[in-house]
């Protein structure tokens, strides 16, 4: 399966506020605020201002944490990727 | 409306008006050492009406009304029309009020410090918060707490306490009986009957306190603390918020601040003696 390429919303869009052990995110355009978990927050950091699909974002990932890439690291990626797109906070590319 | 009267509980002035002139006069009874500005305009309005023109004497029932309607309310009798008269109010505060971030929580302050207990009906936070106001504590309010989104402080809403139930008993064993309002016998919340504040609470009602402790409380089971991480304890506060949607960004940031600065725990008591004490424990160790 060819995973979607993806683009981070503008940042000025989003508030991203770590609380612990949760990020509350709050997206400025829908006013709704969103409370994610490891990696998502990561994830909106590593993806930038470039387009990039699962297996790109999980590359990045695992370069700066010093993981493995093999595994099931670009399905976890793909699936969490799908439900930010669907929260509005990633948008396809 | 045929009788009105005009009520200031902390920052929010309320007009009622009323069909009746029963729920006003008692009312006015129980706010009588409450600030008055009839000059103000009002922040909240509340109506009680009949929701037919003969339910003015037939079998009186008020519904309750005002700038913001809950459709499906059912109208209460006559009898209880005081009752109806704290629901509007708390009615419009919850569903209209933008200018601070709304919790509903209890609060008590001691030396401009506050301690938020926040928490579902039978947590017993209007009860430990109208027993901290009568030893030592100035009572902010029984019911809900407004965070100002510039400062963070937290402002009072010191409206007569609602005592419900087994807590009317321990209430009156301590308090002045001047200061309560009349038994309200089987509501649809039980028996209720409300706690005037003390007069050195009221004439603070303006007075800001710098939030030192949110507990919240869970009365039954041994005693037991719980620190609480920020994230929940956001959550939390974003449920027991009327108006965390509504206020977009200012709710936003002032709850993050809030759960940031101030120490959050979940309490667990079987009395209020335990209740009062991990309170004052509590306290004592977040302004150290």
């Amino acid at each position: 399966m060819i995973d979607p390429a993806y683009r981070a919303v503008p940042a000025d869009a989003l508030r991203i506020e770590p609380l612990g052990e949760l990020t509350a995110i709050f997206d400025r355009r829908s006013m709704q605020t969103h409370l994610v978990v490891p990696p998502v927050p990561e994830m909106l950091v590593a993806m930038a201002d470039d387009a990039c699909d699962a297996a790109a974002l999980a590359a990045r990932l695992a370069e700066r944490f010093d993981l493995s890439v093999e595994g099931d690291a670009r399905a976890v990626v793909a699936a969490r990727l799908r439900e930010l797109a669907a929260m509005g906070l990633v948008a396809p590319a | 409306m045929r009788h009105s009267t005009r009520i200031a509980v902390g920052p929010v002035q309320f007009r009622i008006g009323s069909d009746w002139a029963q729920p006003v006069a008692a009312l006015n009874r129980l706010y009588v050492g409450y600030p008055r500005d009839p000059e103000r305009p009002a922040d909240a309005t509340v109506r009680l009406f009949a929701a037919r023109p003969w339910r003015r004497w037939l079998r009186p029932s008020v519904q309750i009304g005002g700038d913001f309607t809950v459709p499906d309310a059912l109208p209460l009798p006559l009898s209880m029309g005081l009752l109806a008269a704290e629901m509007g109010m708390n009615l419009q505060v919850a569903l209209g009020w933008r200018r601070h971030l709304l919790l509903h929580a209890s609060a008590v302050a001691k030396d401009g410090r506050a301690v938020l207990l926040s928490g579902v009906s039978g947590s017993g936070k209007s009860t430990l918060a109208a027993l901290l106001g009568e030893s030592g504590w100035r009572l902010m309010g029984d019911e809900f707490t407004l965070i100002a989104p510039d400062s963070g402080d937290a402002l009072a809403f010191p409206r007569a306490v609602s005592l419900k139930n087994e807590a009317i008993a321990e209430m009156a064993a301590r308090v002045d009986p001047a200061r309560f309002g009349p038994l309200l016998a089987g509501t649809p919340k039980g028996d209720i009957r409300h706690l005037v504040p003390r007069p050195d609470a009221i004439a603070a009602m303006h007075d800001p306190a710098r939030p030192a402790l949110i507990l919240f409380p869970r009365f039954g089971g041994t005693a037991a603390v719980e620190l609480m991480g920020e994230g929940e304890a956001f959550v939390r506060l974003t449920e027991a918020s009327t108006n965390y949607v509504a206020l977009g960004e200012a709710g936003f940031t002032a709850l993050t601040r809030l759960v940031r600065e101030t120490p959050v725990f979940g309490i667990s008591y079987p009395d209020s003696a335990t209740g009062l004490a991990l309170v004052e424990q509590l306290f004592a160790e977040a302004i150290r």
